[in-house]
């Protein structure tokens, strides 16, 4: 066995100077908030029938599927034996918030997501049946389970379904983050993520990243099949994306501002850590470029009247900064939260690695597989042909 | 198909499912069971530790001993249980200096700056064997357990390796063991204590500055000392019913 020791300044416990999660838990939350606020902005048009974003609504829903497929794989990699990981199924520990992981992303996999495409989409899986030949035929005649019954009953059938599962989906997927949240959230032995706004905080941070997402996704996937992009539907989802960015921010400086005056027994460790070893990531990254300059940003568009094309350069780069700054912001809470030592005397470093099974390169990777699975699944379900026949989305 | 061998492949499939599904069914009640030792009833005791900072010395005995006896690595962040030396100005509590050069596995070097007006004490840490610990709650599959003799123990065969008992533990009292990539910790060496011997950092500190204790036993000179003396717990704010309890501790020490 080789020691290689991190730098440690101060006293640390001597089992803390390693960490125990790497970047890979710093994924975890960032994809599971991808899902939420994805899915989020797919509900608004469908249960308050908001017209505008009727363009996104099934690009976010696939959005929401391809991240949420990969949500469970750095948490599998994390893991010391993952081979007994189907443990968490078989025998849970009631107690434990981990242990319901399993069953709050299997709810939302197959009875939310996975249901709710499946019901929309359905019209079009058994056209393409009919119309195709070969193993095409046969995959679309599986996924329409061989049932190709589209008279307008089942489809008024299928759209009650996919309503009532919407709303049923509204709270799973607040349950989803929130519950991720209360994961760090309820460690009471660690005061940086000790505190009952952590599901709250997390849940709008999933919201405004899961929205900047669809809106770049959006903007991009418009450009790829040169279409022009729908300026009304745009600026709507622009504009909740502000209003969302807007109480999460007062969420995070309420959380921020308590912490500052109260000053309890951490605050000094914390205070010295944001100040040092967090500075860059956390002041820098999460809250001026990854937060003020994009909720300025998308302030102008509501105060100043802009041009298409200026308030399109608005909404990329918000969109992309945006999501820098959550990931900065779930960096923080992960990595910030095992850097100090318990005992408030001391602080560890965290070097990313590379190409090891924790490093930066399968983090990376794991970045990249959600959009190569969403163009997979754009392929498989076309989200936009729909709205060119003039048949709307959610009929 | 014909008949016999129709008949043997269904039996056969019946045989596999039922046997797999006995041998989970198996597993999960095993998992979180303490290894049982002859003449020795759990629900008879309830361990405790005293540890006595007036009487420690910091010889780094106790930290040598436990490595040696539970095969602990030998590198500088993994610990069952350390030694930790403070530096307290007396009316500067919330500011110790604290050091733990390997653990104290070495003893401790003498200090640079010898400060006539501060208070010097060692402070030897281990599992708290919290009855409400917090490492326990939050395990996904019941690998971590409160044993009924009131020991919190590891099954290594059942843990993830997830981590998540690291983090829950206010004392930084786990480490993930880089052989098993299992979590371990201090277990009050259970074999020994259920064999009616003491742990092995008790039994090799020269100034019995730490004294295993059985709760339930009304005999056991640990409750003479719980009277006699004002004992605190680790971190109490933390309310995880801790059962090392400390003689000589002030606010300084976390």
């Amino acid at each position: 066995m080789e020691s290689v020791l991190p730098a440690v300044q101060g006293f640390m416990y001597p089992n803390e100077m390693e960490l125990q999660w790497s970047v890979l838990i710093v994924l975890y939350p960032f994809v599971t908030g991808l899902v939420a606020g994805a899915f989020i902005l797919a509900s608004l048009e469908r249960v308050f029938n908001v017209d505008a974003v009727k363009p996104t609504y099934r690009l976010a829903l696939l959005t929401a599927l391809a991240f949420l497929l990969v949500a469970p794989l750095p948490l599998q990699l994390h893991l010391g034996h993952p081979e007994r990981s189907l443990e968490m199924y078989l025998t849970p520990h009631t107690e434990s918030a981990m242990a319901m992981f399993g069953f709050v992303y299997l709810w939302y996999l197959m009875v939310v997501l996975v249901l709710e495409i499946w019901l929309d989409y359905r019209k079009e899986i058994v056209h393409t049946w009919r119309e195709s030949s070969g193993p095409k035929r046969w995959l679309y005649g599986a996924m329409a389970l061989w049932s190709d019954n589209i008279g307008p009953e089942a489809l008024a059938l299928d759209d009650r379904i996919g309503r009532t599962l919407t709303v049923i989906g509204i709270p799973s997927a607040f349950l989803l983050h929130g519950y991720v949240g209360f994961i760090f959230g309820s460690v009471k032995a660690n005061p940086w993520w000790s505190t009952p706004l952590m599901p709250i905080v997390f849940l709008f941070s999933a919201i405004v990243s899961g929205i900047a997402a669809v809106m770049l996704v959006y903007m991009v996937t418009a450009w790829w099949r040169q279409r022009r992009i729908d300026m009304e539907c745009l600026d709507t989802v622009g504009r909740y994306l502000f209003y969302a960015f807007v109480i999460d921010f007062s969420l995070e400086m309420l959380d921020l501002i308590h912490r500052i005056y109260e000053a309890d027994e951490s605050f000094r460790a914390l205070d010295f850590m944001v100040r040092t070893q967090l500075y860059t990531s956390q002041i820098v990254v999460q809250i001026i470029l990854g937060t003020l300059v994009p909720l300025g940003m998308l302030a102008s568009v509501q105060l100043f009247r802009l041009s298409a094309q200026a308030r399109r350069w608005v909404y990329g780069t918000a969109g992309t900064l945006t999501l820098i700054g959550i990931f900065a912001m779930r960096w923080n809470v992960v990595i910030g939260g095992q850097l100090f030592s318990k005992s408030f005397l001391g602080y560890t470093t965290y070097k990313m690695e590379w190409a090891t099974r924790e490093g930066a390169l399968p983090a990376v990777l794991l970045l990249i597989l959600p959009l190569v699975i969403l163009a997979a699944l754009i392929r498989l379900l076309p989200p936009w042909e729909a709205q060119q026949r003039g048949e709307g989305a959610s009929m | 198909m014909n008949p016999e061998r129709r008949e043997f492949l269904l039996s056969t499939g019946k045989l596999l499912v039922l046997s797999a599904t006995a041998s989970m069914a198996w597993e999960a009640m095993v998992a979180g069971q303490p290894e049982t030792a002859p003449n020795y009833t759990m629900t008879d005791h309830w361990w405790g530790m005293v540890v006595d900072i007036e009487a420690c010395i910091g010889c780094g005995n106790c930290v040598r001993a436990c490595k040696e006896e539970n095969d602990v690595p030998r590198l500088p962040q993994y610990f069952r249980t350390w030694v930790e030396r403070y530096r307290v100005k007396p009316d500067d509590l919330e500011h110790p200096v604290v050091d733990s050069p390997n653990g104290g596995y070495d003893g401790f070097p003498a200090q640079e700056k010898v400060d006539p007006d501060a208070k010097h004490y060692f402070v030897p840490k281990l599992c708290n064997h919290c009855a409400h610990s917090p490492c326990v709650q939050v395990c996904p599959v019941g690998a971590t357990f409160e044993s009924p003799d009131g020991v919190v123990l590891v099954d290594q065969s059942y843990c993830l390796g997830c981590r998540y008992c690291v983090q829950a533990c206010p004392y930084g009292t786990r480490f993930i063991d880089p052989r098993t990539e299992t979590v371990d910790k201090c277990t009050l060496c259970y074999h020994r204590i259920t064999k009616g011997l003491t742990t092995a950092c008790c039994e090799t500190c020269p100034t019995g500055a730490r004294q295993l204790g059985d709760l339930k036993d009304k005999k056991d000179p640990i409750h003479q000392f719980l009277r006699e003396h004002h004992v605190l717990v680790l971190k109490p704010q933390m309310a995880t019913g801790s059962k090392v309890y400390y003689n000589g501790m002030d606010g300084s020490v976390r």
